[in-house]
């Protein structure tokens, strides 16, 4: 680093560089930089388009427009797949908040999505649609609820590393997810097909003929109440403190190990709904990948947002027009799909990097010398 | 009997190289105190690097060499996952990004790259199918003859690529250097506590960047053998699998140190082979036997946690970012 | 003769955090063979000075000589080219490393790493200075002053020239004390040059040859310690001659609100930081502490406050109203209010405790009242209400409610901090050390808020450090050392050196065990 380089042989030096915490920031500047690296990416992210393609990147990125926007269906399933991402990306929110650093909500998706799957498929067709959905529900969320409660249980009791816990109980879930397919396919294939596909018992209904409203109608209302939650409610506010420093939450009398667990809980919970809305909503069949790694991108939009729901809505929203307009560009240019992951990669890299010139400031001892003077 | 045991001690070590590159490489990133969960991401890129570097040699050289089959990948291997933990230095270590973000991220992107790279390579060229590099696979698979002819012992001791003796030795050398040496003292310093270890005039952005570069290197590495000796130079999307994640498992079963990661990464590898090679398994008690690393991963992190011995902690400051005039 | 040459010299130093200016154009020397001692209030920016001598800051503005050399320390590891070792207030240490290893940390010697080698090494040096230390220890074994030692050590063994110590004594009994000055004197006459920066008068006048005086980030002067004596110090310490002039109203009507007895408590470390601790805080008067940091003052208030656990002993509050005893031991800080037992605390740690550094004032506000009322939701217009008359009555220097307490300077926080705590109407208010690192406005302010509160009946504990602010503050005063209370004397017409010598009065106890019994209680 630069303020502290090794420069035994000069007689006099000072560092050309010297960081300094800010004391603050207007929230419209920050912003304004956090947009400037979102677009310097969108740059970058074209000149590397350009040298694979050769296309006029102006065109290449009408492309990707027309990946999320030139049809009625593609539109719809933007939002559908922004809402998923949102919702779990509400549910590591709380955690996130109170410094609890929940990695497992792929596993606590996959786990509720697990669960309400097993009821269609052992009581699938022995009860009515109703009441299925509703057991269903219970279901996943228990089973999210459980799947993040036991680390937090840990963390609470005794100081487990829950990034670490987490993180493997990911996999445990993955593992279960995969023992339980080869349980009810009996072929081998490994593939469990879409269930109920004749009767749709379990299936959430189309409402105003789109098959994803009602997913998106959950994960919209699911995010004006995390907004209240977060910021009107005690719980909220109990969650901030113990964020932000335990001893003061243990000084004015929160019960600490309350609040982490029941954080945590709640984040399960969210992620088990989340699983749900998969399992009945949208893609009626479970496998280790129907999360899609959106457990881990959760983290990363939940970051972006700082926290806030709303703004996780743009960066949940961004995140999924880069995945599907740089799908596009993919099948355009017969380029294989995974740029979007390049794309999405560099556009994270940028905005993560200019989280440092929000909360620092670099100076330039020449320049503070003279000023001094 | 004996030749049932022997393929599977053989198998477990097969299975359980790359994780041993990954856990190594994520300890001595762990020891600078930053928990790098971009190891995935940066051993996909160091198996697709040395691919493309491979597959460039070989597409443009009438008679390839065998010591630059083998040199050529290695070089492009670990200049690719060196880049990549230069991405995460800069972010973390410069710009104090967040450690689990970043990382994140990371992973994304490695991953991106490699089934880009994986995906579009031939095509660039005009091929079609799927990369395979046998000539050069077979160089890296290369052991000696006389591993053959001692039976069940060579099977198990001298029957791999070079790849393989050379994890050990790193992870040897990694134990050696963290206990042993200054700078292993002082890298360790940087992990616990990065104020302390920079009153003590230790330049502790330098460790980090070294540290966390060198052990996405070593990682890299894992990534690379996968796709040289272990699927002898062809190139699936996809196929390696969570083996990034499992390598962060050893991490911790490991307890930080990379000797005992050494038959960690093996017991891993045989968990791992053993749902293959057990006959009669259904298929369901395969996958909760692949679950079992996992589980007792969960269970290590518990009981030292419990038992609480400072030695067997994670680093004190890992996954908090340094900055030397916070008040 | 020629004029000797400061082995260290500061011209113009400035350093400022954020809007907090720590020090103002600050010069100084050092010369070897001397001891300086850098005398100063807490928080006058004695350490944030050294801090930039031994690399942990780099200055603003001004210049710093070696031997009359410019140079640039832009890390502790330039710092330690100049051979300029730090003994830091707080250790730095690495917990789970030995003795030893903690020693040769971030040396680069060119022969190779041996630990044995080191070990001996550090034997030997142990045995010149009769400094008793393990090497192969742990340091999360060790007790204060063992660590202390391997700080002391860390910096012998690397040869510094220019050796800082700040508040060293701070932990250390007066055995200890004597031991580590007959080093310091040992080392000067080696002919290096020791800065100890302190802010007790009487170990200055013991130890110093030399005494630099800062006020508040700003360099006073620097005079002959045989030249000068207390009055003078003090004089240039604090800026004009001390008079404080606290009203101290006679305790009206005092009754028994608190009555601790026998009280035991062992911190985390398994160290017994509370001793059979006994004593009645009476409504309507203001109960001192005093003690040397660390006796366990923090550990007591926080017994009662319910956030330390304790073995046995009681304490019993006697409610005003019902006139109903409840014993508070061991019940958590909910249960206690839950109780009815109005008590507020200002705790030493105020961002790390008692508010929250990132939150606004309005939201600080509510850290106390926000469980009131059966909603789920926040009541946020009473906080703020509450706020913004905390801010107009303490004249608090803010650009506003919404301003995180963070960005505002200490004095500014601590009127936050006790604005809120008195604003629950306690019937028993403690507070510890309110007014460090506070302008001597602000501390007046404090001390009058602490005064009103005695007049309206609550039974206040005080515990402060400045023993002057003791004496005229308080109604009584109780002195703890090591965890014991070693006395409890009435304020108007106790000395200084009564309290003195009763802070260090448990470890004369000890020594007297040896003599063949204790003779005291």
């Amino acid at each position: 680093m630069s303020e502290a380089k090794d420069n035994s042989t000069q007689k006099l030096h000072e560092p050309l560089l010297h960081i300094v915490k800010r004391a603050g920031i207007s929230r419209p500047k920050a912003w304004l930089i956090r947009l400037l690296a979102i677009l310097l990416a969108l740059v970058l992210n074209a000149l590397i388009i350009y040298w694979l393609t050769g296309l006029n990147p102006i065109a290449v990125y009408k492309t990707m427009i027309d990946g999320s926007f030139s049809t009625k269906r593609k539109f719809w399933v933007l939002l559908q797949n922004t809402a998923m991402l949102l919702c779990i990306a509400l549910a590591v929110t709380p955690a996130f908040k109170m410094r609890f650093w929940n990695l497992g909500a792929e596993g606590q998706v996959l786990i509720g999505a697990l669960s309400s799957g097993a009821l269609m498929f052992y009581i699938g067709d022995k009860l009515p649609s109703g009441v299925l959905i509703l057991l269903m529900l219970v279901c996943a969320l228990i089973s999210g609820i459980i799947w993040a409660g036991i680390p937090a249980l840990f963390k609470a009791r005794f100081g487990t590393n829950e990034t670490l816990f987490t993180l493997m109980m990911n996999y445990v879930a993955i593992q279960l997810v995969n023992t339980m397919i080869a349980v009810w396919v009996p072929s081998g294939s490994g593939v469990l097909g879409i269930m109920n596909s004749k009767t749709n018992t379990g299936w959430l209904p189309t409402i105003f003929g789109q098959k994803y409203a009602i997913n998106i109608i959950v994960v919209a209302v699911l995010t004006v109440f995390m907004f209240i939650y977060l910021k009107y409610s005690k719980h909220g506010y109990e969650i901030a403190v113990v964020g932000e420093s335990e001893n003061t939450a243990r000084y004015i009398g929160i019960n600490v190990r309350k609040v982490v667990i029941r954080t945590a809980a709640l984040s399960g919970c969210i992620a088990g709904l989340a699983g749900f809305l998969l399992m009945a909503g949208s893609a009626h069949t479970v496998s280790s990948t129907i999360a899609g790694g959106n457990g881990f991108t959760a983290v990363l939009v939940s970051w972006l947002a700082k926290f806030n729901p709303f703004v996780m809505v743009l960066t949940s929203a961004l995140i999924e027009f880069l995945q599907k307009g740089a799908g596009e560009i993919a099948q355009a240019f017969r380029l294989s799909n995974d740029i979007a992951d390049i794309a999405t990669g560099i556009i994270l890299f940028f905005i993560i990097g200019s989280e440092f010139f929000i909360n620092y400031r670099v100076i330039f001892r020449h320049k503070a010398h003279k000023e001094g003077k | 009997m004996f030749s049932i045991l022997t393929s599977f001690l053989h198998s477990s070590i097969v299975q359980g190289i790359p994780l041993l590159y990954g856990a190594t490489g994520e300890i001595l990133t762990e020891k600078s105190g930053h928990l790098n969960l971009g190891i995935p991401g940066i051993m996909y890129v160091g198996g697709i690097s040395g691919i493309v570097g491979g597959y460039l040699y070989e597409h443009f050289c009438e008679k390839p060499v065998a010591l630059l089959c083998i040199l050529i990948p290695l070089v492009c291997s670990l200049l690719g996952s060196g880049l990549m933990a230069l991405i995460y230095c800069f972010l973390t270590v410069t710009l104090r990004a967040n450690q689990n973000v970043t990382g994140l991220a990371l992973t994304t992107f490695g991953t991106g790259i490699g089934n880009f790279l994986g995906g579009s390579l031939l095509s660039f060229f005009g091929e079609s199918g799927s990369i395979s590099l046998l000539t050069i696979g077979k160089w890296y698979k290369a052991y000696p003859a006389f591993a053959d002819k001692l039976g069940g012992f060579g099977e198990v001791f001298f029957s791999y690529g070079f790849l393989a003796y050379l994890a050990v030795i790193i992870a040897l050398c990694a134990q050696y250097f963290l206990t042993k040496t200054r700078a292993g003292l002082n890298l360790r310093a940087v992990g616990e506590n990065p104020a302390t270890a920079d009153a003590a005039g230790i330049n502790v952005s330098k460790y980090k960047y070294w540290s966390t570069i060198i052990g996405g290197m070593v990682a890299g590495l894992g990534g690379l053998y996968f796709v040289m000796d272990y699927t002898g130079g062809t190139w699936t999307n996809n196929g390696f699998g969570d083996r990034g994640w499992l390598a962060i498992a050893i991490v911790i079963f490991a307890l930080w140190k990379p000797a005992r990661a050494i038959w960690c990464a093996f017991v891993f590898g045989g968990l791992y082979i053993c749902a293959v090679l057990i006959p009669g398994l259904t298929s369901a008690a395969k996958e909760v036997i692949k679950m079992a690393p996992y589980i007792v991963t969960v269970l290590v992190l518990v009981l030292s946690s419990v038992r609480n011995r400072r030695e067997n902690q994670p680093p004190a400051h890992l996954g908090l970012n340094y900055f030397r005039e916070d008040r | 003769m020629p004029v000797p040459v400061p082995a260290i010299e500061l011209k113009n130093i400035t350093k400022t955090f954020g809007p907090i200016v720590a020090n103002k154009d600050v010069c100084l020397s050092a010369f070897r063979g001397e001891i300086l001692a850098l005398l100063g209030e807490n928080g006058s920016g004695k350490t944030t000075l050294m801090n930039m001598i031994a690399g942990i800051y780099y200055p603003d503005a001004g210049q710093i000589f070696i031997d009359g050399q410019e140079v640039v320390i832009a890390s502790p590891k330039d710092a330690f080219r100049y051979k300029i070792g730090m003994i830091h207030q707080h250790f730095k240490l690495v917990d789970v490393f030995s003795a030893a290893e903690n020693i040769v940390l971030g040396l680069q010697e060119s022969e190779r790493f041996d630990l044995a080698k080191v070990n001996e090494k550090v034997r030997t040096i142990s045995e010149t200075y009769g400094f008793e230390i393990d090497p192969t220890k742990k340091i999360y074994e060790m007790s204060v002053s063992e660590k202390q030692t391997v700080e002391i050590i860390k910096v012998l063994y690397r040869g510094a020239d220019i050796l800082i110590l700040d508040e060293p004594t701070a932990v250390l009994t007066p055995q200890e004390t004597r031991k580590l000055f007959a080093v310091l004197r040992r080392m000067r006459d080696a002919g290096k040059a020791v800065i100890i920066i302190t802010h007790k008068l009487h170990e200055v006048l013991a130890l110093s040859d030399k005494v630099a005086v800062l006020r508040k980030g700003v360099y006073i002067g620097t005079v002959l310690t045989k030249d000068t004596n207390e009055n003078e110090l003090t004089e240039m310490m604090v800026g004009k001659k001390v008079s404080l002039n606290i009203d101290r109203a006679e305790p009206k009507d005092p009754q028994d609100r608190l009555t601790v007895k026998d009280l035991d408590a062992v911190s985390r470390e398994g160290i017994k930081v509370l001793d059979d601790v006994s004593f009645v805080a009476r409504s309507g008067e203001i109960l001192g502490i005093a003690g040397i940091a660390g006796s366990g003052q923090r550990e007591l208030l926080e017994a009662i406050a319910g956030l330390q656990k304790v073995g046995s002993g009681s304490i019993i509050y006697h409610d005003p109203k019902t006139g109903v005893d409840e014993d508070l031991r061991n019940k958590t800080p909910l249960e206690i209010r839950d109780l009815g037992v109005r008590l507020s605390f200002v705790p030493e740690d105020r961002l790390g405790m008692g508010l929250v550094g990132d939150m606004d004032i309005a939201d600080n506000m509510m850290l106390r009242s926000y469980t009131k009322g059966h909603s789920v939701f926040l009541e946020r217009k009473s906080p703020k209400t509450l706020a913004e008359q905390i801010i107009k009555q303490l004249e608090v220097v803010t650009p506003g409610v919404s301003t995180p307490v963070r960005r505002l300077s200490g004095g500014n926080v601590q009127k936050i901090l006790v604005g809120r705590e008195i604003a629950a109407a306690p019937t028993v208010f403690m507070a510890a050390y309110p007014v460090r690192g506070l302008d001597i406005n602000s501390s007046y302010m404090i001390y009058n808020l602490l005064n009103a509160q005695k007049e309206s009946g609550v039974a206040v504990i005080f515990v402060g450090e400045d023993l002057d602010v003791l004496l005229e503050l308080c109604d009584r005063i109780m002195v703890i050392g090591s965890g014991r209370i070693t006395g409890i004397v009435d304020a108007r017409t106790a000395t200084k050196e009564e309290i003195g010598l009763l802070m260090t009065k448990s470890e004369h106890i000890e020594g007297l065990h040896e003599e063949g019994g204790a003779k005291h209680e």
